[in-house]
């Protein structure tokens, strides 16, 4: 079977009419990753046993003739940032390069008992905490566009491998852009759903107020599939909230017309880049002429989201990151004579660079002296950016912007300069505050064929929405 | 520079880093560098704003209780084993870098 551009439909169509079987299709998929990955670097772990065995049982299912889960025998690919019971996850750091989880995170699970086949578990950046995944300890991941640039982050390894034909769909993580900006940046769909939609059980806490699971896929029908796989309530997820999860296929096709469309000028300001600009304005266009309406909407504390986010990020994260002390599991300095000796060695040796740098920024914030003017400031600011999307939502149905304000970058073009980094995330960064779901589609490429992203955020568990528009978005630009 | 290596110090220590000098020398640099675009959070006047902490009290919550019965539905019966048994004792122990058959193990922590 093809797998360039394959989806989820036809491949379990295909496998429950045994025109292919899942065995096949998940060899074939390992044979790709064996010939492509060398040069991507997306997968850190395969777990090929577990996966045949997976594929074997829903290829019984099809023989015997039973009909076959939403995801029955696709192969799919999970960031390592979500625990895996007796698969290796490693976070993307040294700290936890031989942990062997003994649980299984609730997403994960829903995904298996959809019947999906994972293949292996995906590289990101430490912790999640990066824009272009060049912060894992084992290796960066090159952007299949073009291996001379980043594929973004912090879930790089989940949009390369998707990129690449190297997993069907995959589940990514975002805190503060981390699915939307690598899915922009290597030209797939990446969807954060509202906070509190998805379960992060088993997710390794990076910033808990912040912290999303979704999908990154190949269109956004298979978003919506693995959406309706994972979403719901939780028991052992306090977060997850008691809403209902609507039919998200059912809604897919429904009209967008009529439907109101914000479009802030605070997200088409200085340092977006003129291509960038041009695709999106085309994007807006081409909704317009679908008949939606476009409303100009206005965003003001927009530009202190990056600074809110950095003070409110890194102080939950340095208090999550206190668990990893060498005790229990994780790297463990030898030879320590104290206690105290052991800890601060132990997380010196298996921390990188940019998680040293925030768990540091987060303290500080959070220390005596300085925690009004920096924690508590930072989550009135977030009150504030909470209420420009409530107010823009009484005006509109959901919000257009570009995901982020470039094209992807070169390796190492960002590397010495954190700032430079964390603006990477100007546009993402403020959904993830305000906890709305948000969505990346591809709407262009630049000269040099970089992929272009677009951003629609929607209302609190408005998912149906943004996947509706993202659709119809999708399917005129077939038209074309 | 609002942060000297001084800082830098009593703050690692705080987050039981140990850092060597040339990460210390960075560290002042960078916490500086980032420090300095926070700053513009003092453009906003927010004497008035009640403070976020999360998002998830907005939704799903019984809005006409206060405090922590709000979330009666995150909540379970306080018993034994309420939504899964815990760990095996050897399963627990399993991912540790230094244990026994029971405990696990830490360098001595009181001196006799």
């Amino acid at each position: 079977m093809d797998l360039n551009h394959l989806t989820i439909d036809p491949a379990r169509t295909a496998i429950q009419e045994r025109s292919t079987s899942s065995v096949a299709l998940v060899e074939s998929f390992y044979t790709r990753i064996q010939k492509e990955d060398s040069q991507i670097g997306a997968y850190l772990t395969l777990c090929k046993e577990r996966a045949v065995e997976q594929a074997e049982h829903i290829d019984r299912m099809a023989a015997e003739g039973r009909s076959l889960p939403p995801l029955g025998g696709i192969p799919v690919a999970i960031k390592d940032v979500m625990c895996t019971r007796g698969v290796r996850t490693t976070a993307g750091s040294k700290i936890l390069e031989t942990f062997i989880p003994p649980f299984t995170c609730t997403a994960v699970r829903r995904m298996e008992e959809a019947g999906a086949v994972i293949l292996g578990k995906l590289n990101c950046d430490e912790f999640a905490m990066g824009s272009s995944t060049e912060n894992s300890a084992f290796h960066p991941v090159r952007n299949p566009r073009d291996t001379s640039r980043v594929p973004g982050g912090s879930s790089g390894g989940s949009a390369a491998a998707v990129a690449a034909d190297m997993a069907v769909v995959t589940l990514g993580s975002d805190t503060g852009g981390s699915i939307r900006q690598p899915a922009s940046f290597c030209g797939v769909v990446g969807l954060m759903p509202t906070y509190g939609r998805v379960s992060r059980y088993g997710l390794i806490a990076f910033a808990s107020s912040l912290d999303h699971i979704g999908p990154l896929a190949k269109s956004v029908k298979d978003a919506a599939i693995v959406l309706r796989t994972i979403a719901g309530r939780d028991p052992m997820d306090s977060t997850s909230a008691d809403v209902p999860v609507p039919d998200y296929l059912a809604e897919l096709d429904k009209p967008v017309r009529g439907l109101k469309i914000g479009v802030a000028k605070e997200y088409f300001g200085d340092g977006l880049d003129g291509e960038v600009r041009k695709a999106v304005e085309d994007a807006i266009q081409t909704l317009a002429e679908l008949d939606c309406e476009v409303i100009p909407i206005s965003l003001p504390h927009s530009e202190y989201a990056i600074p809110t986010y950095y003070i409110v990020a890194t102080a939950e994260a340095s208090s999550n990151l206190a668990r990893f002390d060498g005790v229990r599991y994780g790297y463990h300095a030898k030879n320590a004579r104290t206690l105290s000796e052991m800890y601060r060695r132990s997380r010196a040796e298996g921390f990188g660079a940019e998680v040293k740098r925030r768990i540091m920024l987060g303290t500080y914030a959070l220390s005596a002296g300085y925690y009004d003017a920096y924690y508590l400031k930072a989550q009135k600011v977030r009150t504030l950016i909470t209420r420009d999307f409530d107010e823009a939502f009484k005006k509109v149905d959901a919000i257009v912007t570009p995901t982020s304000p470039t094209p992807a970058f070169k390796l190492g073009e960002k590397v010495n300069d954190p700032l430079a980094m964390y603006l990477a995330d100007i546009y993402t960064v403020t959904a993830d505050l305000a906890g709305i779901p948000g969505i990346s589609i591809p709407c262009g490429e630049t000269r040099e064929k970089l992929p272009i992203g677009l951003q629609i955020l929607g209302k609190h568990f408005d998912e149906a929405t943004i996947l509706r528009l993202a659709h119809a978005y999708e399917k005129a630009g077939e038209w074309s | 520079m609002k942060i000297t290596e001084k800082d830098v110090t009593y703050v690692a220590d705080l987050a039981n880093l140990e850092l060597t000098e040339e990460e210390r020398t960075h560290m002042v640099r960078d916490l500086n560098s980032i420090l300095g675009y926070i700053d513009r959070l003092n453009q906003l006047n927010t004497d008035k704003v009640e403070p976020m902490a999360q998002v998830s009290d907005r939704y799903g919550v019984d809005e006409s209780k206060t405090g922590s019965e709000r979330f009666a539905y995150a909540s379970r019966e306080d018993v034994l084993f309420g939504l899964r048994k815990s760990l095996p004792h050897e399963e627990a122990l399993e991912n540790a870098p230094d244990a026994d058959e029971t405990f696990f193990k830490v360098p001595k922590v009181i001196e006799r």
